[in-house]
């Protein structure tokens, strides 16, 4: 199998070290001024600083891309997980006191070497990468997200899965007195999504533990999510405890809760509209750094691409499929 | 000062100035004065003024119970005012899909309004409160008689079309287009009870006969 690299980098428009760490200082600083403008935050900031331990040993990757990201306070203020509620400010707000560590997951299935294993164990034999993706949302907007994470083929292989392993299941903890948001029944938790065997060994799923050269906040998925960055943001699951190899495909979430708008591969496809809306554009989301009215009328839809853009490593998935119909 | 007096050059700039909050917080978030819009600003405040003309409708359809039940006869001189407002934010949550959302790109206008059956009806709603605005006038109710108070029970369709276009554009979670749906049937359940009440009171002959008009 020939994995073509992204044509639409050259080296010279990898940030360098120096640029990136003067970033970071600049984001922490607007993140800061930023979060002291939203109300009801007791601690005033929006993720506290005890939990914003940087990562070390982060590499670089050629599957970054080289749009500008968003900033640290619209990837941390604006987000579904529902498992903290159903508003975009929820997850923020509600999962300050949630307490990631310590963390396991469980393997089980089709695989060699299944048991409970430390979320450490999983992650040490790796190198942490960098991988700055755009999240295509099924709700028309997007976000370009600088993760930290390891690629998840090489996570699979540890776990030596066998012929029977067709499909890669996840599921999200379940655990209603740490995920206030279980108390409602609008999903059935615990939250499940799954990938072939195929999709799961191509190179560009990570499992992500990080954010902004930093640990991932409890808001984007800590201590570990997917991140599939062809597929609509909910197939990258949040907070996951277990990974099953299984023979069969199940039904994921956004499938059971309502079929005919969810599928199960819900690639992302600007000629395939959700019943209600249109998929052909979306809206790169962001406060735009030039001021407030800037981001409200230079906030200009964008055409969305096929598979997000990801095309060239991920279309081969897919030849022979009808993807209007599996959608 | 006599009590309409009062009522209008006190009371009623109070209450006008009341329901310019909402709009006046949009243009205080924008500028990060009040708050903040959030990281997609364009659905805040089409989420805001949306909310508002539903918040809106409800409180003009509360009028009329509220003044039978309490007495309280002088309510009904909120009406309009009250009213028009609904008109007023859901004016500006059209605009506010029309020109940031779709930024007038015809294509994408028409498409939504004749082929995604939320935004059709949300449409059919914003219509129907312009025929109504547009008559709002005492002159213009004077001149059209019978046919204004049939044209203004509109307001019981815009309320149940607002709300269906409310719940079904939420991805899944109904929660809040519910609490409006609970509260526009209390609302209109209230009116049909009154006037079967009524009808079952009155005596035979007068019931196809004069009946009198239903105020809303």
């Amino acid at each position: 199998m020939l994995i073509r690299k992204p044509a639409d980098i050259r080296p010279s428009e990898i940030t360098s070290r120096e640029n990136y760490l003067n970033r970071r200082k600049f984001i922490q600083s607007t993140a800061l001024a930023g979060s002291s403008l939203i109300a009801g935050t007791a601690a005033g900031s929006i993720v506290p600083e005890e939990r914003r331990a940087r990562l070390t040993g982060v590499e670089t990757s050629e599957f970054s891309t080289s749009e500008a990201p968003n900033s640290y306070t619209d990837i941390t203020t604006y987000n579904n997980y529902y498992e903290f509620g159903t508003n975009k400010d929820d997850p923020f707000r509600n999962s300050q006191e949630f307490e990631p560590r310590p963390w396991s997951i469980t393997v089980s299935g089709h695989a060699d070497k299944t048991g409970t294993f430390n979320l450490e164990d999983i992650v040490k034999p790796h190198v942490l990468q960098e991988r700055i993706y755009r999240l295509r949302c099924v709700e028309a907007w997007s976000m370009v997200i600088p993760w930290v994470g390891i690629p998840l083929a090489d996570v699979i292989k540890q776990f030596a899965p066998q012929s029977a392993a067709k499909y890669v299941v996840f599921r999200t903890l379940n655990d209603r007195a740490r995920m206030p948001g279980q108390r409602s029944r609008v999903l059935r938790w615990p939250y499940i999504e799954a990938l072939t065997i195929a999709e799961a060994a191509n190179p560009l799923p990570i499992l992500a533990v990080g954010l902004y050269g930093e640990v991932l906040p409890n808001q984007n998925g800590a201590p570990i999510r997917l991140i599939v960055p062809w597929k609509y943001g909910f197939k990258s699951i949040k907070g996951i405890v277990s990974i099953d190899f299984s023979e069969t495909r199940p039904r994921t979430s956004w499938e059971i809760a309502a079929p005919h708008e969810y599928g199960f591969y819900a690639n992302v496809n600007p000629n395939v509209d959700h019943p209600r809306w249109s998929q052909a554009r979306e809206r790169r989301i962001g406060s735009a750094p030039q001021g407030a009215l800037q981001s409200i009328f230079g906030a200009k839809k964008q055409p969305t691409l096929m598979f997000n853009g990801y095309g060239e490593q991920v279309a081969h998935l897919y030849d022979g499929l009808d993807l209007r119909r599996n959608f | 000062m006599n009590v309409i007096r009062q009522i209008r050059f006190l009371w009623k700039p109070l209450v006008f100035v009341a329901c310019l909050i909402p709009a006046a917080l949009v243009v205080g978030d924008t500028f990060a004065i009040t708050g903040t819009l959030g990281a997609n600003p364009i659905e805040e405040i089409q989420d805001r003024f949306g909310n508002w003309a539903l918040r809106f409708i409800l409180i003009t359809l509360a009028v009329t119970p509220l003044r039978q039940i309490s007495g309280w006869n002088w309510l009904v001189r909120f009406r309009r005012m009250l009213g028009l407002f609904a008109f007023f934010y859901v004016l500006m949550h059209f605009l506010t899909w029309l020109f940031l959302d779709q930024e007038l790109l015809l294509s994408a206008i028409s498409e939504d309004i004749f082929e995604r059956p939320f935004i059709t009806i949300g449409f059919t709603a914003f219509l129907i409160l312009i025929a109504m605005a547009a008559t709002s006038t005492t002159a213009i109710r004077r001149r059209m008689g019978r046919r204004w108070q049939q044209l203004h029970y509109g307001i019981y369709v815009a309320g149940i079309l607002g709300v269906w276009h409310y719940w079904w554009q939420v991805k899944l979670d109904a929660s809040d287009p519910a609490i409006y749906a609970a509260l526009l049937a209390a609302l209109l359940g209230y009116r049909l009870w009154r006037r079967k009440r009524k009808v079952a009171a009155q005596p035979e002959r007068n019931r196809h006969g004069n009946r009198r008009l239903e105020t809303h």
